[in-house]
C-alpha cells in the first residue's frame, strides 16, 4: 500500500512508523521547516518539504498512485480541503482525517470525509467509559461500515436483565458482542447471563441507539440519554 | 440584502463600509476583534468575534435568513471552508469564497463554489497591461 500523510506532527510520524513495521510504502508532507529539518534524519526521502493542501505538493507526493490519505494537520479547515482534493480532484480511494476540534465533527460530516479521528472527543468517551453515572457511552463510530460501537448499562428493569444472551430480544440491527462486570470483559457468548448493572458492548447500525436504550434502559427517555452522552458538538 | 462577511481584512471591511452605505444589512464576523477598527467609527452594521469554521457562530451571525455570505480571511482553506457550510449547509443563495491559489480556485468553482481568485484576476489585468505598452521600434 502507497499512504501520502499530510502533517508531520506528533500523529503524522507516528503513523509514519507505524506503516514503516508494517512494510507499507508512503509519503510524509510537512510544511514547518523546524521540523522537517528535525525529522529529515529519520525519513529520509520519505519527507516532502511544503504545504499539503497546494496540489501541486500533493501531486509531487504522488497523490495520483495513491491508496490512502491520512489528513492529519493541527488544522481542521486544512484537513478538510486536503480531504476533499483527494476524493474530489484525485480519486483516492480512501481518506482518513484527524478533527482537533470536535466541534468541527459536524462540517466533516457535511463534506462527507468518511473517516475521522477526534482525539479530543475519544478522551470524552474514554472519561464517560471510567463514570459510572454515564449509562450509554457511544465509543466507535465507523462511518462508511455504517456501524457503531456503544457501551450501555443493563438496568435493573430492563427486560433483559437476568436472562441469557441467547434468549434476549434485540431491536434489529443490534449484536451484544461483550459484557463488561466487576472491570472484566466475558465475550457475550449465548448462555451468559446478563446481570442488572453490566455494561454492554453492543455492534449496531447508525440510528438504532434509541431502540437500544428502550431495550436496556426501559425507565429512561432515549433523547435524554443521547443527549447527557454526546460531546459538546454542534452536530444536528 | 443581508449580508455576512467573514474576515475583516482590507478587502472584506471595505466591502462592509460600501454595502452599508448601499443600504443593505451587513454583519462581520473576524476571530480578532482588533481588526474591527478598520471599519471605522459609527459602522452600523453588526461585528462578530468568532471562527468562521464554527456553525454556532454563524447562526449568531444570522446565516439562516442570509442572501449572501463573502468569505475573505486571509486563508484560502478557511474561506473554502466556511463558504462550503454556507452553500451546503445552510442554503445561503450565493456563497463566495476568496481562494488566492488558483488551482484550489479552479477545483472548488468546478463543484460549484463561488470563488474569486485575485491571483487570476492580477494576472489578467498585468498581462492586459503588458500587451497594450507602446512597442520599442526594435521590438517584434
Amino acid at each position: 500500500m502507497f499512504v501520502v500523510i499530510v502533517g508531520a506532527g506528533k500523529v503524522g510520524l507516528n503513523v509514519a512508523r507505524s506503516l514503516t513495521h508494517m512494510g507499507h510504502e508512503f509519503i510524509v508532507i510537512e510544511q514547518r521547516r523546524s521540523r522537517y529539518d528535525l525529522l529529515q534524519a529519520e525519513l529520509e526521502e520519505r519527507l516532502l518539504f511544503g504545504d499539503g493542501t497546494e496540489m501541486w505538493v500533493l501531486e509531487e507526493a504522488g497523490i495520483v498512485r495513491c491508496d490512502l490519505v491520512v489528513a492529519v494537520t493541527g488544522d481542521d479547515e486544512d484537513n478538510v480541503v486536503i480531504a476533499q482534493l483527494a476524493k474530489l480532484e484525485y480519486s483516492v480511494p480512501k481518506v482518513v482525517a484527524r478533527v482537533n476540534n470536535p466541534r468541527n465533527q459536524a462540517t466533516f460530516d457535511l463534506l462527507d470525509v468518511d473517516a475521522t479521528v477526534c482525539a479530543a472527543a475519544m478522551m470524552i468517551s474514554m472519561i464517560q467509559h471510567e463514570l459510572p453515572s454515564h449509562q450509554f457511552v457511544p465509543l466507535l463510530s465507523l462511518k462508511r461500515e455504517n456501524m457503531e460501537l456503544v457501551e450501555i448499562e443493563v438496568s435493573a428493569d430492563s427486560p433483559s436483565a437476568h436472562l441469557a444472551v441467547e434468549d434476549i430480544r434485540l431491536p434489529d440491527g443490534v449484536l451484544v458482542t461483550a459484557i463488561l462486570r466487576q472491570g472484566t470483559a466475558l465475550l457475550a457468548r449465548g448462555s451468559e447471563v446478563l446481570l442488572p448493572g453490566d455494561q454492554v458492548l453492543c455492534l449496531l447500525a447508525p440510528g438504532r441507539e434509541k431502540d437500544l436504550i428502550r431495550s436496556f434502559l426501559p425507565s429512561r427517555r432515549p433523547e435524554d440519554v443521547q443527549a447527557q452522552a454526546s460531546i459538546d458538538t454542534i452536530g444536528e | 440584502m443581508y449580508v455576512i462577511i467573514v474576515g475583516c481584512g482590507r478587502v472584506g471591511s471595505s466591502m462592509a463600509r460600501q454595502l452599508v452605505s448601499e443600504g443593505h444589512d451587513v454583519v462581520v464576523v473576524d476571530e480578532d476583534p482588533s481588526s474591527f477598527r478598520l471599519l471605522g467609527d459609527g459602522f452600523p452594521g453588526q461585528c462578530i468575534v468568532g471562527a468562521a469554521l464554527d456553525w454556532d457562530v454563524l447562526r449568531e451571525a444570522g446565516i439562516e435568513g442570509a442572501d449572501a455570505f463573502a468569505a475573505a480571511t486571509d486563508g484560502d482553506n478557511t474561506n473554502i471552508v466556511c463558504a462550503l457550510i454556507a452553500w451546503r449547509r445552510f442554503e445561503v443563495p450565493c456563497a463566495i469564497a476568496r481562494v488566492y491559489d488558483p488551482l484550489r480556485a479552479r477545483v472548488f468553482a468546478r463543484l460549484g463554489l463561488q470563488t474569486v481568485c485575485p491571483t487570476d484576476q492580477a494576472r489578467v489585468m498585468m498581462m492586459d497591461a503588458v500587451h497594450a505598452c507602446p512597442k520599442s521600434a526594435t521590438g517584434e
